[in-house]
């Protein structure tokens, strides 16, 4: 739309951001309202850029491995997997099969603890508060598990290149159980205190729909586009770790909830589901834990040294509790990976922001904008400054860029 | 209820006990500054913070007399935090820049590193002395 058709039609402009109350993340809006009700949709992410590639290419796998935790407060073991998952690759390193398992108890732990954050969010950003204490009094039992099992609350640094830095050992082992049982037992009050409560389903059933085809045409991934009837999830897809053994199958609205529909609604059901499926995957796993090792390489000193030989690229691809999460690394026979390259599941799921928010009342906004469990840290990479002032490449610019490149490459 | 499921949950909740820890005190003071001066003249007592688990990663310990100097540490390091000074051959961590990934712990092969639970660690210098290990 030109400049000038756009003054015509569209009264005002709400701008919402980069740091706003209603946005738990930071992130640019540009809204084009006609009475209450949002016309266009416009962001721009690019916030909160800290330069975690660049620090990455100046320093070794393992150091990485570790930097990677702090990618994204909430997929601690997300990021650090994926990215170890690439090297291993490249390095040709096979994972012990009890480091597989143990990896795979994290990282559901961590989508328990992940979707219920959500849960809270959501609550909060309708204004229902008491249900938001709820859900995080709830979400603490699996924080006090990973804590317990990796150290720490928030930055676990549990994932080593090649496998696991920690064991679970027997008691950890009934410690998980007990955990287990306490949710297994709270699912269905929580499905009851989200799905049937009036307020909640008044605010979410039929509003921020994203159609089927739309989800497809924009790549949305995880619950955003499961939750719009896409049968897509990589532990199902592509199975890493242990998901190969295990029975895992993508979570999509049951039809006795009124089927796919794609509305916020239904992604408060997968996420609800996905906390009870989590819970299974637990469970197989801790059924079949196999016994051995749990890192390929126990001394660092042999495994940088077979990092540094190691030549060539590859992708880590981990489902996150958000969605598809990519690393791609290439190492050239040095100390440091020659290049990496985060691609966070928000940064495939916020363009499904645009045709979800055409048509809804501004007061639906933060619901809408949360219903995609947006991480914005995780996904922010290019910010460009120039003499202080910082510009916003457009796409034409980049084609520019980019041939110019090309041809002084090819001087 | 119909529509409303989680009225008989508050109303139960208003009859049990809270679930956070208050921490550093009981009852929030007027000042917490002036709390914490109380407690560092000895007028008052802080309520103890929930305790950590068993393998928490908090200030890192060293051990000088272990130490080889064989600098591994410094290779694994993702913060950048260890100083290797060549006179003594042996190292200097700098508590602020710490990450608390315990890497170090696990490269050195005379385990002169270990982690331990203290975790209040928070001061305005950070060349304090307590913000540096060697």
């Amino acid at each position: 739309m030109s400049a000038e058709k756009t003054k015509k039609t569209i009264p005002y402009t709400v701008p919402i951001g980069p740091v706003h109350p209603a946005l738990k993340e930071p992130v640019m809006f540009t809204f084009g309202m006609e009475g209450e009700i949002v016309k266009t949709v416009d962001f721009a992410p690019g916030q909160t850029h800290r330069g975690i590639e660049w620090m990455g290419m100046r320093r070794n796998p393992v150091q990485i491995v570790h930097m990677t935790d702090r990618v994204c407060g909430i997929c601690g073991i997300v990021h650090s997997l994926s990215f170890a998952r690439a090297v291993e690759q490249i390095v040709g390193i096979e994972v012990p099969e009890r480091a597989d398992y143990i990896r795979t108890i994290l990282h559901e732990l961590e989508r328990i603890q992940s979707h219920l954050l959500w849960a809270g969010v959501a609550a909060h950003e309708l204004g229902f508060d008491s249900l938001f204490y709820l859900a995080w009094r709830v979400r603490e039992q699996s924080m006090d598990l990973i804590e317990n099992l990796t150290g720490n609350r928030v930055n676990y640094g549990i994932i080593q290149i090649g496998g696991v830095r920690r064991d679970i050992s027997s008691e950890q082992r009934s410690l998980i159980e007990k955990g287990l049982a306490y949710y297994q037992g709270l699912l269905d009050k929580m499905a009851t205190l989200f799905l049937e409560d009036s307020t909640v389903r008044m605010r979410c059933r039929d509003h921020g729909f994203l159609s089927e085809n739309d989800a497809r045409i924009l790549c949305a991934v995880g619950p955003t586009a499961r939750a719009s009837g896409l049968n897509m999830d990589v532990r199902q897809d592509y199975p890493y770790c242990a998901y190969g053994d295990l029975d895992v199958k993508a979570i999509l609205p049951p039809a006795e909830t009124g089927g796919p529909r794609g509305d916020v609604y239904d992604r408060i059901i997968v996420r609800l589901l996905e906390i009870g499926q989590s819970v299974e995957i637990i469970r197989q796993c801790l059924e079949s834990l196999p016994p051995g090792e749990i890192l390929w390489e126990p001394k660092m000193a042999k495994l940088l040294a077979a990092c540094k030989k190691a030549e060539g690229e590859a992708i880590g691809r981990v489902e996150a509790p958000r969605g598809e999460c990519m690393h791609y690394v290439r190492m050239a026979g040095k100390e440091a990976p020659e290049s990496w390259k985060i691609k966070a599941s928000s940064y495939s799921n916020l363009m499904s922001w645009i045709p979800m928010l055409q048509g809804e009342q501004l007061a639906d906004i933060p619901i809408i904008v949360a219903s995609i469990d947006p991480c914005l840290s995780c996904t922010d990479r290019v910010a460009v400054t120039r003499n202080g002032r910082s510009a916003i490449l457009t796409k034409e610019d980049l084609t520019r860029l980019s041939r110019e490149k090309t041809r002084r490459m090819m001087q | 209820m119909a529509g409303l499921p989680l009225l008989p949950e508050l109303l139960r909740q208003l009859f049990s006990r809270p679930a956070t820890n208050t921490f550093p005190s009981r009852h929030l003071p007027s000042s917490v500054t002036g709390f914490l001066a109380k407690v560092a003249r000895g007028e008052a007592t802080i309520h103890p913070p929930v305790p950590t688990p068993p393998k928490f990663r908090g200030k890192i310990v060293y051990d000088r007399e272990a130490c080889i100097g064989c600098s591994l540490c410094l290779r694994v390091c993702p913060a950048h935090a260890i100083e290797f000074i060549p006179e003594t051959k042996r190292v200097r961590i700098y508590v602020t820049q710490c990450i608390f990934c315990s890497q170090c712990n696990d490269v050195c092969p005379k385990d002169a590193l270990h982690m331990s639970p203290e975790f209040l660690l928070a001061t305005e210098d950070r060349y304090a002395e307590s913000q540096i290990v060697e």
